[in-house]
């Protein structure tokens, strides 16, 4: 589905990401882990292509394509999909017009899925304006259950939330990521950014990343991370040499 | 209608001018200086030539020219000293409700100087909605229209005043209005430009001398390449209770927009705000000049304004739900001038939106 080879990432001409490979297979769902500042927030808007973050050298290539220099749209449309962190609020677009205008679904289906997702009283809503935590992720979900991405990204979808939003948040993820499919029919795979691991009692991810100032430093089982994680802090990982 | 060629029929039409009268219950045009159409078919609301209306009712003395003064500067002193004078006079009388819209259409053909002078009044618990619609043939490559209009809400009535302009590069435009809101009474102003014009300059005032008397002036303005739009709007809060928004969207693709907003408090508890947001589209000027001025403890003002570019985040935000930059640009822009009016009725609003979107597609 997505791999990633090589890939070196400047922002305001520094490099901060050295030297990624990565490699998600069709089905399957990432974890990837690290400090604040590491980079991870910044491959996935470099997987996206926003402005900004420039591939300096290496490959993206998505379903057999070489999306390495593809402006954003395009992504979006060839099936990536992401979870903002921090969506922008843009005054006067109403989350529903967004969605109609990105989608080829009627207003009552639109309508259906926001009800999924205790959304149907913000269609009429400026996007992002005024939400809670839990209301931004709500409608990043929603977004998301349009726009059918078979490949989604997820940066940190349990910050902010609590315990109650988390609960529909984490089991819409795993719908998203087809987690009901059984496994050998499972098409739609997924990369998430996680602080807490909390994201994990709702679905299983394959495998675990741990990325330290750029570069992606092991891999593993994702269980297994986290809990080295939790119990030694990253420091473990800044010493240990498998790359 | 049937002189009037299929562009200029056009350009009437984006005014918001229905010539076949649908959603509309009655029709005033003035083409220069000569009034063809007053028709108004409903209850309690008289649509009157001024001259016809100052003939037929002696107390129409007490508005001519009381809102506006007559020596204000040099526009009104024009409109003062004209022999014939030319303009529209709607009377709801009390306790007359129309819900659809009431239509003025001024157009400028073949004068040079269209001399206008309106005076709309609504006498207690009346409601009534006006859509002016000013225009200039699309042969006309210069010219002026000066504009007095006179605006008096009584005690619990409801005026609704939406003007639309569609100018053409070479026009210069001076309205000077004015309104007296008393108690209980709601105002509201919206006004639309989203054309080319040489020059338009305004600054509308509402004094709001009853109890609870709200006044709410709405601007959704594009200055075009050589277009300066000089634009404010003032609300004096001169009775307890009263409260005021003066809102603004302005853009502009390289032309000038000076937006001035002005309230003063002068009576307990008041409340007003100011709030201007600007969109530079391509190199172009725009200037907010947000005053607020309170005289007494009870008022409360604030203003916030805003002037910038469209964020690029926000069009990448959207450009990974898989709009192009184009299609991203539109959206936000569309959103941007989505100014909700409470208390519109669905016909203006659509009207205003037709408005917005026939300019969207030439950004």
């Amino acid at each position: 589905m997505l791999d990633i080879s090589d890939l070196h990432v400047s922002v305001d001409s520094t490099e901060v990401l050295h030297d990624i490979n990565l490699r998600i297979g069709q089905g399957e769902t990432h974890v990837l882990m690290g400090p604040n500042g590491s980079g991870k927030s910044t491959l996935l808007k470099a997987i996206m292509g926003f402005g900004g973050y420039k591939i300096t050298a290496g490959s993206i290539v998505f379903k057999g394509k070489d999306i390495t220099h593809l402006p954003i749209h395009e992504r979006a449309n060839l099936g990536i999909g992401m979870m903002f962190q921090h969506p922008p609020a843009i005054s006067g677009l109403k989350l529903g017009k967004l969605l109609v205008a990105t989608s080829r679904m009627s207003e009552d289906t639109i309508k259906a899925l926001a009800q999924s997702v205790n959304m149907e009283q913000f269609l009429d809503r400026d996007i992002n304006v005024g939400f809670s935590g839990g209301e931004i992720k709500r409608s990043e979900v929603l977004q998301l259950k349009v726009q059918q991405p078979d490949f989604v990204m997820l940066d940190e979808p349990e910050s902010g939330v609590d315990l109650e939003n988390m609960n529909l948040i984490g089991k819409e993820i795993a719908k998203l990521l087809e987690k009901d499919v059984h496994i050998i029919n499972r098409r739609k795979s997924g990369l998430i950014i996680t602080h807490t691991g909390y994201i994990l009692d709702y679905l299983e991810a394959d495998q675990g990343h741990v990325m330290i100032d750029g570069q992606i430093r092991c891999h593993g089982n994702p269980r297994e991370i986290l809990r080295v994680v939790k119990e030694k802090g990253y420091g473990e990982c800044l010493r240990c040499k498998q790359i | 209608m049937e002189h009037l060629s299929p562009e200029d029929r056009e350009r009437l039409a984006l005014t918001g001018l229905e010539v076949g009268m649908q959603n509309r219950c009655g029709s005033f045009f003035q083409i220069d200086q000569k009034v063809v159409q007053t028709t108004c078919g409903a209850e309690g609301i008289e649509m009157l030539p001024i001259k016809t209306a100052l003939e037929k009712y002696n107390w129409m003395e007490d508005y001519y020219w009381n809102a506006v003064p007559r020596d204000k500067d040099k526009y009104t002193k024009y409109v003062a000293k004209q022999k014939d004078p030319q303009g529209l006079v709607v009377i709801a009388h009390p306790g007359a409700k129309v819900a659809m819209p009431l239509q003025a259409c001024l157009f400028l053909r073949e004068e040079p100087v269209q001399h206008v002078h309106n005076i709309f009044i609504a006498r207690e618990e009346s409601e009534i909605h006006i859509i002016s619609g000013c225009a200039s043939s699309w042969l006309k490559e210069r010219g002026a229209h000066i504009g007095v209009t006179e605006i008096y809400v009584g005690k619990g009535a409801k005026v609704t005043s939406t003007m639309i302009h569609n100018w053409n590069p070479g026009i210069n435009v001076f309205p000077r209005s004015a309104t007296i809101v008393e108690e209980d009474g709601i105002f509201l102003s919206n006004y639309i430009c989203m054309q080319p014009v040489n020059q338009v300059n305004m600054y509308p005032t509402a004094r709001l001398l009853g109890k609870n008397a709200v006044a709410r002036f709405s601007s959704i303005v594009v200055a075009t390449p050589g277009s300066l739009l000089d634009l404010g709007s003032r609300t004096i809060l001169a009775a307890e209770h009263t409260s005021t928004e003066l809102i603004t969207r302005a853009i502009t693709t390289g032309g000038t927009v000076i937006s001035r907003g002005h309230i003063l408090g002068e009576r307990e508890n008041t409340r007003g705000h100011i709030e201007c947001r600007g969109l530079i589209l391509k190199d172009g000027t725009i200037h907010a000049i947000p005053e607020i001025e309170g005289t007494v403890t009870g008022t409360e003002l604030s203003h916030e304004a805003a002037v910038g570019k469209i964020a690029r985040h926000e069009i990448e935000y959207l450009m990974a739900r898989g709009l192009s930059e184009d299609e991203a640009t539109a959206t936000i822009i569309r959103g941007f001038l989505d100014v909700k009016i409470s208390g519109l009725p669905a016909v203006l609003q659509e009207q205003i939106d037709a408005a917005i979107d026939k300019a969207e597609s030439g950004f």
